[in-house]
């Protein structure tokens, strides 16, 4: 813009000649530049394609064909309707794996969220090492799902877990509590696990957004006179929000999905107690060989988590705009 | 430039999508005098026992043998996936209980059509290679479950092994002291559990498909009596075998149900002296029936090279005749299917003798149910959780898993 401007400027004349291989130059330089364009672009939607719309259609188009060990032989995979979402959704199984996953997710990023905040607050202070405190409070994080879930199942074993015993050696409790070995307590147990796991995450992302806070406003807060309380929910929390918006959502993703764990610490058991969608569209592909009903519960747990990350990527806008 | 920049270049992603396919579906050109068997012995030593027996047989056929294992839970997964394109390997080892799946699709070679008929298999040994009436998976050794006892305790309370269920109930109450349990089972949701009440149902004359059969109940209401006596822990629900073999090392069992495999892993504590009976039967006199478990060597087909599968189903003769069958078993800790194997077994093994004997009246999971047989295991599952937990009463639980299996199947169909 600048540089037609003074190009015009130092050179006046008729132009009509030089007007047009101008024009020429201009638009081959904008085809260059588009096509550059795509070249950059080009990457990533490839890799979208292939990794991510093709087993997602395919997934949506498993969930209305019978798709069973056969059509690995014949390759045939009839189309069904609706018969494998009706067959699914009618299931009693169904519905109590939905709530169980509600129940788990809310559970896991209340206790996650709180417990994270409140030592990240405490770690904002700075005192001798808080450090090391810090980075040994990462460890749970480290530690692969499966191998924290064999440990805490062995940990919450109603007869020989370590947990019992030291409730009853502290007079605590009168009898063992049947942790993971009861349906009421199951489901209590397994979110109790996952808070364990996820609040280094939590912890973690919390404590690096306050750092960015400036320290002047907390002074200047301080010298207006507010209490402990009214900083946390008058500054501090206002001024995190970006940050607690990417904490929960990617904590919701990961929760929301949850198998790994399940797997190892119950089973999705007893009874169905901690069945979640995670464990049911695995319970129902890889145990059953149903793939097509499978594939109905994956989907909606896809549209679960799809609806969420709108929620993030907006809220994501609404932090760029600020 | 806006309209082109939103347009997507069609060319290019399908290009490569197609590329992907076309390689997905043309599998290599196998060597032909390399032969791969898959199996899932990926632990030790159980993955070098098997290259040397592979090794020998492969030198008797002629052929050069690849062992190629992978864990257990991702086998029928990889071997669907291969099965789609092509490129199944010359021998299968599956699971008993998989097999059906394979042999329904057509996926495998009638082990006849190779020379190698069922022959002098007791009638579980034969429905545990079959499906629908065809021998499809030739067994080397199988396993089942039997009742393992602490000698040194029930020695001191002047209890004899148990062969009833009553004798077991009281056995069970005499044995349970302090922190430590009479007996311990498995009640896990999954197979390991599932597989344990199966001796119960079946010997009662129970049946997977009447689950809500009195008989069928009858079994469910003894497992929980014994949970409800105190005799077994209420924690076996979220047990594993493996667990359970652990619980009886610790002491904190007086007995246990389990299989041979533990064998080995009850070896490592030489102070621990342990004897096996068969598992109790519901009155004295009755026939125990017990599930037979373990792997089938199959052979899929391999339209494409017929002459592979000949060659195949000689690597099977080899690796499954009755002196691969007892050496096989007496190392692995399983048992033999062959009869005459089985008796030399007994006599070079005493100590799982036993099980020998449970294996000859032992019935297969998928005899009567065939490719069903994981519906039916997730409804037994699932009812014996409700039950132990106290979450339904034994009958109302079975009754739930009968219209559980009724409303999977009626969608299937």
């Amino acid at each position: 813009m600048t540089t037609t401007l003074s190009d015009s400027a130092k050179s006046p004349g008729p132009g009509a000649r030089e007007r047009s291989p101008g024009a020429h130059g201009r638009a081959s330089a904008r085809r260059r530049r588009i096509a550059s364009q795509w070249l950059f672009v080009a990457p990533a939607v490839l890799y979208m394609l292939v990794f991510f719309s093709y087993p997602l259609v395919r997934n949506v188009v498993m969930s209305f064909q019978s798709y069973t060990p056969r059509t690995y032989f014949t390759g045939e995979a009839p189309f069904t309707g609706l018969d494998n979402w009706r067959a699914v959704l009618s299931d009693e199984l169904f519905a109590s794996s939905l709530w169980h996953t509600l129940l788990f997710t809310a559970g896991s990023l209340l206790g996650q969220f709180t417990i994270g905040m409140a030592l990240a607050l405490f770690f904002s202070r700075r005192f001798p090492l808080s450090g090391v405190m810090r980075s040994l409070l990462l460890l749970p994080w480290l530690i692969p799902m499966v191998v924290a879930g064999t440990l805490w199942r062995r940990v919450l074993d109603q007869e020989t877990g370590v947990l019992n015993e030291a409730l009853q050696g502290l007079q605590l409790t009168d009898s063992a509590i049947p942790w993971l070995s009861s349906p009421d307590f199951a489901l209590l147990s397994v979110v109790l696990v996952n808070i364990w796991i996820g609040v280094p995450f939590n912890m973690v992302i919390l404590y690096g957004g306050l750092q960015e806070i400036p320290k002047e406003i907390r002074e200047a807060a301080v010298l207006d006179g507010a209490g402990f309380f009214r900083r946390f929910f008058g500054v501090t929390l206002p001024m995190l929000r970006p940050v607690v918006t990417v904490v929960l959502v990617l904590g919701f993703m990961s929760t929301v999905k949850i198998l790994d764990l399940i797997l190892a610490l119950t089973n999705g058991g007893p009874a169905n107690a901690t069945e979640t969608l995670g464990t049911h569209t695995y319970q129902l592909s890889f145990l059953e060989l149903d793939f097509g009903q499978g594939a109905v519960v994956g989907n909606v747990l896809i549209l679960i988590s799809m609806v969420f990350a709108v929620i993030y990527l907006r809220a994501n806008r609404e932090g760029v705009a600020q | 430039m806006r309209d082109r920049l939103l347009r997507p270049p069609r060319g290019v992603p399908a290009a490569a999508a197609a590329l992907a396919l076309l390689c997905a579906g043309c599998a290599a050109e196998p060597d032909p005098d390399v032969y791969t068997i898959m199996n899932s012995s990926t632990d030790e030593p159980y993955h070098s026992w098997d290259d040397e027996v592979m090794k020998e047989c492969g030198e008797r056929a002629g052929v050069q043998v690849r062992q190629l294992s992978v864990p257990a839970d991702q086998l029928v997964p990889k071997a669907l996936r291969m099965a789609s394109s092509h490129s199944l390997p010359d021998v299968l080892v599956l699971d008993g209980s998989d097999m059906p799946q394979f042999a329904s699709a057509g996926g495998l070679v009638p082990l006849a059509e190779l020379g190698m008929p069922p022959g002098e298999l007791s009638d579980g040994a034969r429905s545990f290679g079959s499906y629908d009436g065809t021998y499809y998976g030739a067994a080397r050794s199988v396993n089942s479950l039997g009742l393992f006892y602490n000698k040194d305790i029930l020695e001191e309370e002047g209890v004899e092994p148990p062969q009833t269920w009553e004798e077991l109930r009281a056995s069970a109450e005499r044995l349970t002291e302090g922190d430590r349990y009479g007996l311990a089972i498995s009640a896990l949701s999954t197979e390991d559990g599932v597989y344990q009440f199966l001796p119960w149902l079946w010997s009662n004359g129970g049946d997977e498909r009447r689950l809500d059969s009195p008989e069928s109940v009858e079994a469910l209401e003894f497992v929980v009596s014994l949970i409800e006596d105190g005799s077994a822990s209420r924690s076996a629900v979220n047990w594993t075998q493996a667990d359970v073999n652990d619980q009886f090392i610790a002491g904190n069992a007086a007995m246990m149900v389990n299989g041979p495999w533990q064998q080995p892993v009850l070896a490592e504590h030489p102070d621990l002296d342990w004897g096996v009976v068969e598992v109790p039967v519901p009155e004295e006199g009755a026939e125990p029936v017990a599930p037979i478990g373990g792997t089938t060597f199959t052979v899929p087909v391999d339209v494409e090279h017929p002459g592979r599968e000949k060659t195949a189903g000689r690597l099977v003769e080899c690796l499954t005749e009755p002196q691969a069958q007892l050496e096989w078993s007496t190392k692995a800790s399983n048992v033999p299917v062959n009869p005459q194997a089985a008796e030399r077994y007994r006599e070079e093994v005493p100590e799982l003798a036993a099980f020998a004997d449970q294996v000859e009246t032992a019935r297969s999971r998928t005899e009567h149910v065939g490719t069903d047989w994981n519906v039916y295991s997730q409804a037994i599952g699932t009812a014996l959780q409700a039950a132990l937990t106290g979450e339904a009463t034994p009958e109302q639980a079975m009754s739930r898993a009968q219209s559980q299996v009724r409303q999977e199947l009626r969608s299937r169909r």
